[in-house]
C-alpha cells in the first residue's frame, strides 16, 4: 500500500512540483524559534479568510441583492432575505454571524498584525515588498468590508454608501461623474446595490485571494522575521540549516493549532453571547430596512474604519469642498505604504530601539485609539470648546482632539527617519534569544 | 511596553462608558424563557400590533418554539383566510398607511434589536393626550410620533404634566382616566402595574421575535465553548508542548 501510494507521489512530483513545494514552504520552510504571542496572528488571519469565503459561499445560495419593496410593504427584498437566513435556512444564523463575526475579528487580527510587523520591524530590508503586499491586502480587505456592509439594506448600509460614494464626488473635475459610475445612479439603489455584490463575492475575493498569495511566497523567500529581528540565515549548520531555525511543520502548525483554539473561545464567545458585541459588530440602526427618505441622526462606520473615519471628519473643509479630508483619510491608510522608507533605524526590532521610539510608537498607538473612538461618535459628544470666544472658539472639543491626533497619526510617519536617526539603540545580539 | 498598552486599555474603557444621552428608559422584563409571557405577548402582537404592522420575517408556525401548537396557532392567532406557515402580515398595505398616517408604520420584525427592549418597553408606557397632534396622541420617547395610542384601551389616557424648579422643567406624566389594565390604588392614585405587565410580555415577545433562535444559540455557545476549553485548548497545548519539547 505504501508502496503504491509512494509510486503515486513519485508520478504526480515527475509532473508538478507538489513535494518540493511542500517542502519548500512547510516541512522545510525554517522559521526562527523564538516566535511568541504577536506571531500567532498572520495564521489566524489565514483561518478567518477560510471562514469568510466558506460562509460566504453559503450565504450567496439564499441572500438576494434586490433592493425592490416585498409588495404590501416596506421592507425590501434583500434585507428580508438576510432575516430568512437567520430563520428559516437550516443553520442559517451560525452561518451569518459567523460571516459577520469573521468581518470584525478579520481586521482584529490584522491590527494586531500589522501591529506585530511595526514594533518587530518586520517591514525592513529585505521584507519591503512582504509589508507592501500586505497594506495592499488592508486596502483590499477595507474594500471587501465597506462593500459587503450595503448588502443587509439597512438605514447604516445605506448612508454609509452614500457618505462613502460621496466622497469621491470631491475629487476636482472627474469626481461628480466618478460617483455617478461606481454607485451606477445618482442615489445608491439597487444598481449600486446589484454592483457591490458583484464586486463582494467575485472580484475584490480573487484580488485579495492573489495579494494572500504572494504576500506568502514573498515572505517564503526571504524567511520570517521574529521578535529579535536579526537574521537566522547568518549562521547555518553543516547542511544549510539555520541554527535558530526550526522546520515550519510540524512545528509551528501544531503551535499555530494551539492558537487557532484560543482564538476559536473568543471567536465563539462573540459568535454565540454577544453576536452584535453591543452595537458595534452589528449596528442597531442596521436593524431598520433601508430608506432613502429618512437620514440617520449619527452615521457611524463600523469599528474598524473609525480612526480613518475620525482623519476625514477632523480635516476642515476648504471653499467648501471635503476634498482636503479625503486627501486625509486617503494619505493615513497610503502612507502606511512607505514605513519600509521612512524608518532609518539600525535596528528592527523594539527590544533594542531607545526610549525616544518607544515613546512616540505609544504616543502613536493612545492617539490611533482615540481617534477610532471618536468616529463612532457624533462630532458633539463633548460639546463646544470656548463657544463665545471669537476666533479660537465655536469647534467640537472632539473635534479639536481628532484634529491633534490626526496631526500625531501623520507626524508619526513623516518625522520617523528623524527620530528613527536619532534614537538611542541597543546592541543587537547575534542569535535569537528565547 | 505593557504598561502603556494596560493604560491605554483603561484609557478607553472609561472612554467607552461616557454613552450618549437621551430620555431615560426603563428596565424591559425580558426573559425568553418565560413562554408564558411569551404566549400572552403573541397574543397581544397579533390582537394590537398586527392591524397596522408587519412581520414580513416571522412565520406564524414559529410560535411552536414558544410551546403553542400548530392547532392552537391556527385556532386563535392567524387570520380566517391565512396558513399557519405564512408570515404575519399587516392587515393594511404599506401605501395605505402612509395615507393614513403620514408614514408607513416599519415592520416590526427585528424591531426589538433596533430599538432595544428598554426603549420599546418605555415607549409603550408613555404615550399622552396632545390635543396638537393629528392623532391626538404624542408619546415623551418618540416626540410627535404618528402612531396613535393603540393600547389606550388597556391604559387610559395620560397627560403629560411640565412642573417648573428653578430652571429646570420636570416632565412627568399622569394618568388621569384609567383603563382596562389600570386601576385606581387605596391612596387615590392609579396602579399601572397589569398594564406594565402586559406592555413588558408584549416586548419580551417582540424580543424572541427579533431572533427567533437566540435561546438555542446560547444552549449551542455553552456546549461549544465547553468543548474549546476543556477540550480543544488543552489537547493542542499538550501536543504543542510535546513536539516542542527538543527545541531548545
Amino acid at each position: 500500500m505504501q508502496e503504491k501510494a509512494q509510486q503515486l507521489l513519485d508520478w504526480v512530483d515527475a509532473r508538478f512540483p507538489l513535494t518540493a513545494t511542500w517542502k519548500s514552504h512547510v516541512s522545510e520552510y525554517y522559521a526562527p524559534k523564538n516566535f511568541n504571542f504577536w506571531y500567532y496572528f498572520g495564521s489566524l488571519a489565514l483561518l478567518v479568510l477560510v471562514i469568510q469565503i466558506t460562509t460566504g459561499i453559503f450565504l450567496t445560495m439564499s441572500y438576494k441583492p434586490d433592493a425592490s419593496l416585498i409588495p404590501g410593504t416596506n421592507v425590501s427584498v434583500a434585507f428580508a432575505s438576510v432575516e430568512y437566513i437567520m430563520r428559516d435556512v437550516a443553520g442559517g444564523w451560525i452561518i451569518r454571524y459567523m460571516h459577520s463575526t469573521g468581518a470584525s475579528m478579520f481586521f482584529v487580527v490584522v491590527y494586531l498584525h500589522m501591529f506585530r510587523g511595526l514594533i518587530y520591524g518586520s517591514y525592513q530590508k529585505p521584507r519591503e515588498l512582504i509589508w507592501i503586499f500586505g497594506m495592499m491586502i488592508f486596502l483590499c480587505l477595507m474594500a471587501e468590508a465597506f462593500l459587503g456592509y450595503l448588502l443587509p439594506w439597512g438605514q447604516m448600509s445605506f448612508w454609509g454608501a452614500q457618505v462613502i460614494v460621496n466622497l469621491f464626488a470631491s475629487i476636482p473635475v472627474i469626481g461628480p461623474d466618478l460617483s455617478v459610475f461606481i454607485r451606477g445612479d445618482f442615489v445608491v439603489s439597487d444598481a449600486t446595490l446589484n454592483r457591490f455584490f458583484a464586486l463582494h463575492v467575485i472580484a475584490v475575493p480573487l484580488v485579495l485571494l492573489a495579494l494572500v498569495g504572494a504576500h506568502l511566497v514573498a515572505l517564503h523567500e526571504v524567511g520570517s522575521n521574529n521578535p529579535d529581528g536579526v537574521d537566522i540565515k547568518k549562521h547555518k549548520d553543516e547542511n544549510g540549516i539555520p541554527l535558530d531555525g526550526i522546520p515550519f511543520h510540524p512545528y509551528y502548525t501544531v503551535k499555530d493549532i494551539f492558537g487557532v483554539a484560543v482564538f476559536l473561545v473568543v471567536f465563539a464567545t462573540i459568535l454565540f453571547f454577544l453576536p452584535s458585541m453591543g452595537g458595534y459588530f452589528l449596528e442597531d440602526n442596521n436593524f431598520l430596512p433601508a430608506d432613502p427618505f429618512k437620514t440617520p441622526p449619527h452615521i457611524a462606520p463600523v469599528w474598524y474604519f473609525t480612526p480613518f473615519y475620525s482623519i476625514l471628519r477632523a480635516v476642515p473643509p476648504l471653499f467648501g469642498s471635503q476634498l482636503p479630508g479625503v486627501l486625509a483619510m486617503g494619505g493615513s491608510t497610503l502612507i502606511l505604504c512607505l514605513l519600509p522608507w521612512l524608518d532609518r533605524s539600525p535596528v528592527k526590532s523594539i527590544r533594542y530601539r531607545g526610549t525616544l521610539y518607544k515613546t512616540i510608537l505609544g504616543i502613536f498607538l493612545a492617539s490611533f485609539l482615540i481617534l477610532g473612538y471618536l468616529g463612532t461618535v457624533p462630532g458633539n459628544v463633548w460639546g463646544t470648546f470656548a463657544a463665545n470666544v471669537p476666533v479660537i472658539g465655536g469647534v467640537d472639543r472632539a473635534v479639536l482632539l481628532a484634529r491633534f491626533c490626526s496631526l500625531i497619526y501623520f507626524a508619526f510617519f513623516l518625522a520617523m527617519p528623524w527620530y528613527t536617526k536619532i534614537d538611542k539603540t541597543k546592541p543587537v545580539p547575534d542569535r535569537v534569544t528565547m | 511596553m505593557r504598561k502603556i498598552l494596560i493604560t491605554l486599555f483603561l484609557a478607553s474603557a472609561c472612554m467607552a462608558n461616557a454613552s450618549t444621552e437621551g430620555p431615560a428608559l426603563d428596565k424591559a422584563p425580558v426573559d425568553l424563557r418565560n413562554v408564558e409571557s411569551l404566549q400572552r405577548g403573541a397574543q397581544t402582537f397579533t390582537n394590537y400590533c398586527l392591524s397596522c404592522h408587519s412581520a414580513v420575517s416571522m412565520r406564524y408556525n414559529r410560535l411552536t418554539a414558544i410551546g403553542l401548537t400548530e392547532e392552537q396557532i391556527k385556532a386563535h392567532l392567524v387570520p380566517a383566510d391565512g396558513k399557519v406557515g405564512d408570515v404575519m402580515k399587516s392587515a393594511m398595505t404599506a401605501q395605505d398607511a402612509k395615507e393614513w398616517f403620514g408614514a408607513p408604520p416599519p415592520d416590526l420584525s427585528v424591531i426589538a434589536r433596533a430599538r432595544g427592549a428598554d426603549w420599546l418597553y418605555t415607549y409603550l408606557r408613555s404615550f399622552y393626550r396632545d390635543e396638537t397632534r393629528p392623532s391626538g396622541w404624542n408619546n415623551t420617547v418618540f416626540d410627535k410620533v404618528g402612531m396613535p395610542h393603540v393600547l389606550y384601551e388597556l391604559q387610559g389616557e395620560q397627560v403629560l404634566e411640565i412642573k417648573k424648579e428653578g430652571e429646570h422643567e420636570i416632565h412627568a406624566l399622569k394618568l388621569v382616566k384609567p383603563g382596562l389594565l389600570t386601576k385606581t390604588g387605596d391612596n387615590g392614585e392609579y396602579d399601572q402595574s397589569d398594564y406594565n405587565q402586559r406592555v413588558g410580555d408584549l416586548v419580551n415577545y417582540l424580543v424572541f421575535m427579533s431572533e427567533p433562535s437566540q435561546v438555542k444559540r446560547e444552549q449551542i455557545g455553552y456546549a461549544v465553548l465547553l468543548f474549546l476549553i476543556f477540550v480543544l485548548v488543552p489537547l493542542s497545548w499538550m501536543l504543542k508542548k510535546e513536539y516542542w519539547r527538543d527545541v531548545k
